[in-house]
């Protein structure tokens, strides 16, 4: 239980920091007029084809002790960021960052912009345009980028193999703990742990998509 | 008369290129003062209306000229000053409203009031949801009241800030006549103590003839006449304003000569031997000019009158009856085709009918020279 449990914090955290910094980043891609907004976006997307290994790789020698990132961390914090709990947050920060923006940019970019003109003419500036017009109107897009951030954090399993290793109580997330009780055999074990995530997920998933097809949206506008 | 807003003007000269991918850039160029009340600004879709008021909003930025409200400077090119939309004080209701649907009637008409405290804001938005007739809705949100009362609730929105001149973008298209006019009123009464510039867009003749106590006729990015209703829609310069005003016939035609002393020229129409007299313009014969004649201000008659005062008599043959609502369209041949409205009690008592001989009369002032 406690490879759960360690999911469960690395979720919670990544799914946290990927909402704080992908608001800023889906609002400027949704509202940027920039002409080469493009490259960022395609940047944005690179998770989702990247095999899991090749992000953890990259990843893990920017973390190493001779990695710019590494060097970085041993100067602040007198320890290296390879196979800790932070240097698993980051590196899957960086592996779920398309699953919490895109929901957001589209749903910040079906907001009427019409509303966003008439928020101006009243006098609002950007920040409270975004948060009394944009953001309530875009409840449904920040719900499916918090739970498949989340989602997405718990069921990874390369990433965290290549930056993380495989420390009990460090490092070793439930997706990696059944993989190791799998080579040793312990097939009743492993088939607990998996069947807890199956559940987990797919009630996660369930409420993306109660939300995204109102089937309950208290805060509905219409 | 102390407390009194003193009434300013809108003073706009603004150059604007769209370039559009495709055939329809073309350049904003209009320069307008608009004291208070309401001038309405008419001219046909696609005219630059609404960037004409995006402009003045600041919600478009202008290539080149100067907006002034009063003594305050919004835009001006040549010093450098531009100021954002939500510091210009300027209101702006869109032809869709643009009402917040996640927020109440009371929610969506305090939005512009933040800076005020609490209780102050209370007792305005109060006020105006009374003025406007809305107070009952306070607790709804848009999704749940009527057109007519959205637009009211719109206007409660925009005017509750107490702005210094007030745009509105076709607001009250698709409301029957008579919500129209209770709206309209309570807007003028409402201006009637604040006296601010009101700009009102439409492209429909009868808003016009509703509103109307000043006109900016504008085409094709350009402001083609100024005045008051009658002697600008009356008197179109431009062959698409004279459509979009109810010019049903719009021929094309040579100027043969002009009768200064009579005060009429004579005009011959394209591809016919048809020659009318029309009001003398600013033309010279040999000029080709455009001619925009109402459907309802033609008569027709089913044998040659005689003794009229009408200089315009032309025989024709009836094309096409056409009932639509409680009036006939008839397109009568007469070498160039005529649109020609008249009442199905007149179709009846003529016994009109498709290949019936005609005669249509002209008065020459009813005959309008545009272009």
């Amino acid at each position: 239980m406690d490879a759960l449990w360690l999911s469960m914090k690395l979720a919670v955290c990544v799914a946290a920091i990927l909402l704080a910094i992908g608001m800023p980043v889906a609002y400027w891609l949704a509202y940027s007029k920039w002409r080469g907004k493009f490259l960022l976006e395609s940047v944005v997307a690179l998770p989702l084809v990247l095999p899991p290994t090749v992000l953890g790789f990259y990843a893990l020698v920017a973390m190493g002790p001779r990695g710019p990132l590494g060097k970085l961390w041993i100067a602040l914090f007198g320890h290296g960021l390879a196979f800790t709990f932070g240097g698993l947050i980051l590196a899957s920060v960086l592996y779920s960052f398309p699953f919490a923006v895109q929901p957001l940019v589209s749903s910040f970019e079906s907001v009427d912009r019409k509303l966003l003109d008439a928020s101006a003419v009243l006098g609002a500036g950007s920040f409270r345009t975004f948060w009394r017009v944009i953001l309530p109107l875009s409840l449904p897009g920040v719900v499916t980028a918090v739970v498949l951030s989340f989602a997405h954090t718990l069921g990874e399993f390369g990433v965290v193999l290549m930056v993380g290793g495989n420390l009990a109580g460090v490092t070793r997330t439930v997706s990696i703990d059944i993989y190791d009780r799998v080579q040793s055999l312990e097939y009743g074990e492993a088939n607990r742990m998996a069947l807890l995530l199956l559940v987990i997920s797919f009630a996660v998933l369930s409420v993306v998509y109660a939300v995204n097809r109102r089937v309950w949206t208290p805060w509905a506008a219409k | 008369m102390g407390g009194e807003i003193k009434p300013c003007v809108l003073a706009a000269r603004i150059r604007k290129a769209r370039r559009n991918a495709g055939a329809s850039s073309f350049v904003l160029d209009v320069s307008i003062e608009v004291s208070h009340g309401i001038t309405i600004l008419f001219g046909p879709s696609g005219a630059g209306k609404s960037t004409l008021l995006d402009c003045i909003a600041g919600l478009t930025r202008p290539d080149e000229g100067r907006i002034a409200v009063g003594g305050d400077v919004l835009f001006d090119s040549s010093r450098k000053i531009y100021r954002e939309a939500q510091n210009r004080r300027i209101a702006y209701v869109f032809q869709t409203l643009a009402l917040f649907p996640h927020l109440t009637t009371e929610e969506n008409v305090a939005y512009g009031l933040s800076s005020l405290q609490p209780e102050k804001r209370r007792e305005r938005v109060e006020e105006i949801l009374t003025a406007f007739r809305v107070e009952k809705l306070r607790k709804q949100k848009p999704g749940a009241i009527s057109g007519g009362e959205k637009q009211r609730v719109a206007l409660a929105r925009s005017l509750v800030t107490e702005p210094g001149v007030l745009l509105l973008d076709e607001p009250l298209t698709g409301l029957d006549a008579e919500l129209k006019a209770a709206i309209v009123d309570d807007l003028r009464a409402w201006n009637a103590a604040k006296r601010i510039p009101i700009l009102y867009v439409t492209h429909t003749r009868e808003e016009v003839d509703a509103l109307g106590e000043r006109v900016l006729a504008m085409d094709n990015g350009h402001i083609v006449s100024a005045g008051a209703p009658m002697e600008v829609l009356d008197a179109p310069r431009r062959k698409k304003l004279a459509q979009a005003a109810g010019f049903e016939n719009v021929l094309g035609g040579t100027v043969l000569d002009l009768r200064e002393p009579d005060g009429v020229m004579r005009v011959r129409l394209d591809e016919s031997i048809c020659e009318i007299e029309v009001p003398l313009g600013y033309a010279a014969a040999g000029v080709h000019v455009k001619v925009a004649i109402r459907a309802g201000d033609i008569l027709l008659a089913v044998e040659r009158p005689i003794g009229l005062s009408a200089r315009n008599v032309m025989e024709g043959r009836i094309v096409s009856l056409e009932q639509r609502g409680t009036m006939v369209v008839a397109r009568v041949d007469c070498g160039v085709l005529f649109i020609v409205h008249v009442t199905p009690g007149a179709v009846r008592a003529l016994g009109l009918a498709a290949e019936r001989r005609v005669w249509l009369v002209l008065k020459t002032h009813s005959c309008h020279i545009v272009e």
